[in-house]
């Protein structure tokens, strides 16, 4: 049965990849509508987060649940069947949703109303917004979907017509990551305060101190990706990386790719970073939630999970380049352009399935670090290397690429 | 000038976002609780980095979020939280008095005005983004000597940080964490 747990991702991307090409290179044009236009974009982002993000958080929570039973020789969650259809129980994340939604919204007598409110709401905000700058596939030309496209064609077509797969392509793309991606300190924060609550305040402490350390490694653990591709711009970071894995950011960059996926994994707070919210000690700065608000932090924390991958394929795994490809198959003339634009958002959502998988590992194979160590991976040993990084990168930049400006 | 020059998408977004600055501006002079005050320095944060923004300066609105509400305000949130007993915040911006506030208040109101009115306000042509390369540009080239000794500057700050630290540390006849970690693993 374990071809299944392979086989069945493949198809939903697959259909997915379709969906969206169809849905960009055809029917809005074909509505006679405007791929520049705010509407596209809106659409866009409901696809994206409707249709891959949401529904990969609520099957990673049941993914990490089988996980972690199969890593401790239990079984897990396998039964929550739909009639017959009993598909390794993974029905459960349906019956999780559903419990959290009716179950009782209980808020602490003494807690800040307002502001115990807005706590989940802040936590999971940044995540959903972060996804607008994430490319995942090089865009659709519309009216071409059955023509045989060169790269230039695309490119060209790209610029004018619009039809990227990225809800909105900024300049400072990564940048803007960063900027969002720190306000979901306010949401563990403000849950840890407007609680009432002694272990909570300290998880939400810890939340912040911890949060605050690892950002700057990761910002500063990529910055010799961007020298490198010299853009801060997620889709022309792709762009620049090519058919060849051997310009993919982690040949070029291996450091900076430990670097940052240890840092986003620490943002993320999961264990081995799981200082604000260790079980056994201070269960953390959500202990007063219940119901769908704490349901809120738990679904940002696994679509962080999917953010994380989702970044560290862009950088550093291609996005959605697969080796060999072009817009116009792996030879020249080869593929329609609807065909490539398809297997590329399979590729982009394979890179980005796996990532997770590999974060669901780490999760159940590390044990927790004390808050002393913690800082102190952080800041004595990740912050000089991501320094050492981009010093070492600075140097080969300029000297492989005299032309540099 | 009539009304209808004056409402044009760009003029409306400068409102709503002067708007939450200065409300926001206002929470933070005259909540009742010191808390209330720093959340409300995010809408005066967020707000001039959407300013920014309007402005066309993109990346000096996403630094803004970046530094000071992702950074700087935490950095207060979390001295709030640990100076003050939980849920016994009775610290406020106003018990500093009126006698302190008022002459500092009218000193830089007296400052801006003077400076809105004597500036020319020169107008350029608009759509100045992307900026991020010409900023770069000009930090590491025709600026580099003032911007290498701004970041000295921010450097000296953060050693003498770590003095002072150190010493209050070490005047309590408590060692500092790290020592007493490395004496009990050592």
């Amino acid at each position: 049965m374990g071809w299944l747990a392979i086989l069945i991702p493949l198809v939903v991307f697959v259909v997915l990849g379709f969906v969206a090409t169809l849905l960009f290179g055809w029917l809005i044009p074909a509505l006679g509508g405007d791929l520049h236009s705010w509407y596209a974009a809106l659409l866009k982002a409901a696809f994206i987060l409707l249709g891959f993000v949401m529904p990969l958080a609520g099957v990673l929570t049941w993914m990490e649940r089988r996980q972690s039973a199969m890593m401790q020789d239990r079984l897990g969650p396998n039964r929550a069947n739909v009639g017959p259809v009993r598909a390794f129980g993974l029905m459960h994340f349906v019956a999780d949703a559903l419990k959290m939604l009716f179950k009782e919204d209980f808020v602490p007598a003494n807690a800040n109303k307002l502001l115990f409110a807005l706590g989940p709401v802040m936590a999971i905000a940044p995540v959903l917004i972060t996804f607008a700058v994430v490319p995942w596939g090089s865009g659709v030309c519309a009216g071409h979907l059955t023509d045989r496209l060169t790269d230039g064609q695309l490119a060209q077509c790209l610029d004018t017509g619009g039809g990227r797969f990225q809800v909105v392509h900024l300049e400072i793309g990564l940048l803007f990551y960063f900027a969002i991606a720190s306000l979901a300190v306010y949401g563990a924060t403000l849950a840890g305060w407007a609680s009432y609550n002694k272990w909570s305040l300290l998880g939400g402490l810890r939340a912040s101190s911890q949060m605050m350390s690892y950002e700057v490694t990761m910002g500063l653990a990529i910055l010799g990706a961007f020298l490198v591709y010299g853009s801060l711009e997620p889709a022309t970071i792709v762009q620049a990386q090519g058919d060849s894995i051997l310009h993919w950011g982690v040949v070029t960059q291996p450091l900076g790719f430990v670097l940052f996926f240890t840092a986003a994994i620490a943002e993320t707070k999961r264990t081995p970073f799981d200082i604000p919210e260790g079980e056994s000690e201070v269960i953390g700065y959500f202990v007063e939630y219940s119901g769908m608000r704490f349901g809120m932090f738990y679904l940002a924390e696994f679509m962080e999970v999917i953010f994380t991958s989702a970044i560290v394929a862009t950088v550093f795994f291609g996005g959605w380049q697969i080796p060999g490809l072009h817009a116009d198959g792996f030879v020249a003339g080869q593929m329609p352009h609807w065909l490539v634009c398809t297997l590329q958002f399979v590729a982009w959502a394979v890179k980005v399935f796996v990532l997770c998988w590999f974060q669901l590992m780490i999760r159940w194979t590390m044990p927790r670090f004390r808050p002393d160590q913690l800082m102190r991976l952080g800041w004595k040993q990740l912050l000089p290397a991501s320094l050492a990084n981009i010093l070492i990168t600075a140097g080969v930049v300029l000297a492989l690429m005299p032309g540099a400006k | 000038m009539d009304l209808s020059t004056l409402i044009t998408p760009g003029t409306l977004f400068f409102f709503m976002l002067a708007a939450v600055t200065l409300v926001s501006a206002l929470g933070v002079a005259l909540a009742p609780n010191i808390l209330y005050s720093a959340f409300s320095l995010l809408g005066t944060l967020g707000g001039v980095a959407g300013l920014y923004l309007l402005l066309g300066a993109d990346f000096v609105g996403i630094v803004q979020v970046l530094v000071y509400v992702g950074g700087i305000l935490v950095l207060i949130l979390f001295a709030v939280l640990l100076t003050n007993k939980l849920g016994e915040l009775k610290l406020n911006n106003l018990s500093t008095g009126l006698m302190v506030g008022a002459p500092a208040a009218v000193a830089l109101l007296a400052l801006i005005v003077k400076g809105v009115t004597t500036t020319a306000w020169p107008l350029t042509e608009e759509a100045t983004a992307p900026t991020t390369a010409r900023l770069g540009d000009s930090f590491l080239r025709e600026h580099l000597l003032p911007f290498e000794l701004v970041s000295l500057v921010l450097l000296m700050a953060l050693v003498g940080a770590m003095v002072i630290a150190r010493r209050a540390a070490k005047e309590e006849g408590r060692s500092v964490p790290e020592e007493s970690h490395d004496r009990l693993v050592g």
